[in-house]
């Protein structure tokens, strides 16, 4: 266990308000430990998907009025200004609830990022595209048909393309928000157990899509309650024994 | 019971009423349409002939053919093309991805819906003032293109903006998420999902450029030239104002060369109408969202 106490993002004290003043985080601290699977519980409007997109700054695409405080991946603040946010975005990959595809082939869709990031080379993007969705647990599904249109896949196969595309920028963390939402129980199983595969390479934060998953899933669990972290506690720890009035009632579901 | 039956009937009357209104209604509107076209197809037909299309006009206009007036209308749709395209495109692209909501951006719509108001004629005198006249470009292809590409703008701008906001939302956020910058974004994701909206309002724009009469009036159209134009410069005929002059400024007009001129303008402005309606059809198939 001796990796899992390495820090990989340090939020510290990072607090956030929108314009309409809808959500808003208040004063988090948090780390994100490396090779672990980061779960951010808790009912909805409590800022887990805010701070999801705080981690990639994809929350520069909506209308946010304040930000304080600091999130230190290795070491630097990804909100600084001077931060290159392109290049923030290919460390950081992303998955959202919805798998929306792009409109355009299985393929192209994984290679979408590399293209962008200028890699022409045929070979290198080959090689991605079948380390990519073998990682995601899709490529025997796809293999022999990667030039199809990536919209007549089924909802499970698309949501694993999506987090196949996410991984091809061989990023150092990947964001999942609630990647499982619109999926069947053996899809999201798939999705979950590439997941445990995948956390021996890259640093991934999670917000579940039921309490269950994050006992499934979780090494570490942060529980958020409207713009508050209550607690943050390994996983086994959190579902069998948290300290938290709060966060026992919404472990074992009497609200939420 | 029985009164609830009673009551059902009558409702089922009224709606089948209704519905046989309406529909009556919808027919009364299109019937116009096809007598329009039918009429001038009838009329003008016997005109049609390959030294109609090819040929100059001759015997104070009374006979040969109208190809001067073809290539005029040809070349002022291309001129309006070049111009009013690139402008539009780009205006569309700024006011839908970039543009956030403020008084300057809210006046440039304004303006833009304004300019779809504007009657034709009124285009026509403003580029005899400023293209022809104050520009210095004379009575010319170049001053009418860009009298058009004024008028077709509005058209192209709203229809464009339209086509690339109904783009979802989502793709941009994942192309963004995904390392994109937003030109790239643009470039890749979203100019080519709302491509065939844009071409379509480019061509519903041409289309109306290449039917006016009021805009070249003043700015481009001559009467008769013995010869077709050479450069941007010259002046030309055009099928529109041909068949105003046609109509009214030559007594003792045979009917058929009338008509003949109005088939050939409808033939031209429909099959633009159907290659716009082609286009949409075969992206509404491969669309994927």
């Amino acid at each position: 266990m001796e990796t899992n106490q390495d820090i990989k993002i340090l939020v510290d004290n990072y607090s956030l308000q929108y314009s309409d003043g809808t959500e808003s985080l208040r004063n988090i601290t948090l780390p994100i430990y490396r090779h672990c699977i980061n779960v951010l519980l808790g009912p909805s409007g409590g800022g887990k998907s805010s701070l999801l997109r705080s981690l990639n700054r994809l929350n520069d695409l909506a209308d946010v009025s304040r930000v304080s405080g600091q999130i230190l991946l290795d070491g630097e603040d990804v909100l600084s200004p001077e931060i290159d946010v392109i290049e923030l975005r290919r460390r950081v990959g992303m998955v959202f609830s919805r798998p929306v595809v792009l409109p355009m082939s299985i393929r192209e869709n994984i290679t979408y990022g590399l293209e962008l990031a200028g890699v022409k080379k045929q070979s290198v993007l080959d090689q991605a595209v079948e380390r990519c969705l073998k990682q995601a647990a899709l490529w025997d599904e796809v293999k022999d048909r990667l030039d199809d249109s990536a919209n007549a896949l089924s909802g499970g196969q698309k949501q694993r393309v999506c987090l196949a595309r996410s991984l091809a920028t061989e990023p150092e963390v990947i964001l999942l928000d609630e990647p499982t939402s619109g999926l069947d129980p053996i899809s999201t199983l798939k999705v979950e157990s590439s997941l445990q595969n995948l956390k021996s390479e890259y640093t991934i934060v999670l917000v579940p899509h039921s309490i269950q998953q994050a006992g499934r899933t979780s090494d570490y669990c942060a529980f958020f309650l409207q713009g508050e972290m209550i607690e943050h506690l390994p996983g086994q720890t959190m579902f069998t024994n948290p300290q938290e009035e709060r966060t026992r009632d919404y472990v074992e579901g009497r609200f939420g | 019971m029985n009164s609830s039956e009673t009551n059902y009937q009558k409702r089922k009357i009224t709606e089948k009423v209704g519905v046989l209104g309406l529909t009556a209604v919808t027919v009364l509107t299109v019937v116009p349409i096809f007598f329009v076209v039918g009429y001038i197809i009838v009329q003008g037909a016997p005109a049609i002939s390959w030294e109609f299309i090819s040929g100059f006009p001759g015997d104070g206009m009374k006979s040969g053919g109208i190809f001067p007036a073809i290539v005029g209308t040809f070349y002022l749709t291309i001129g309006t093309a070049i111009f009013s395209v690139p402008l539009g495109i780009g205006a569309a692209i700024y006011l839908s991805e970039y543009a956030t909501d403020n008084t300057f951006t809210r006046l440039i719509r304004v303006s833009i819906i304004n300019l779809a108001g504007i009657p034709s004629v009124v285009y026509g005198l403003f580029g005899l003032g400023l293209f022809v006249l104050f520009l210095n470009f004379g009575t010319s292809i170049l001053a009418g293109s860009l009298t058009l590409s004024i008028m077709t703008l509005p058209i192209i701008i709203s229809t464009a903006e339209e086509a690339l906001r109904a783009v979802p939302q989502s793709f941009r956020v994942v192309s963004q998420s995904l390392g994109g910058t937003k030109w790239q974004t643009i470039r890749k994701v979203v100019l080519p999902q709302a491509l065939p909206g844009i071409i379509t309002g480019i061509i519903l724009g041409l289309e109306r450029a290449a039917g006016e009469t009021a805009p070249i009036l003043f700015t481009v159209a001559a009467f008769f030239l013995p010869r077709l134009p050479s450069s941007p410069f010259d002046a030309t005929m055009a099928l529109p104002y041909h068949l105003f002059v046609i109509s009214t400024q030559v007594p003792g007009m045979p009917v058929k060369i009338q008509f003949g001129t109005a088939l050939v303008l409808l033939v031209f402005t429909l099959s633009m109408n159907l290659i716009a309606a082609v286009i949409r059809y075969r992206a509404r198939a491969k669309r994927q969202w």
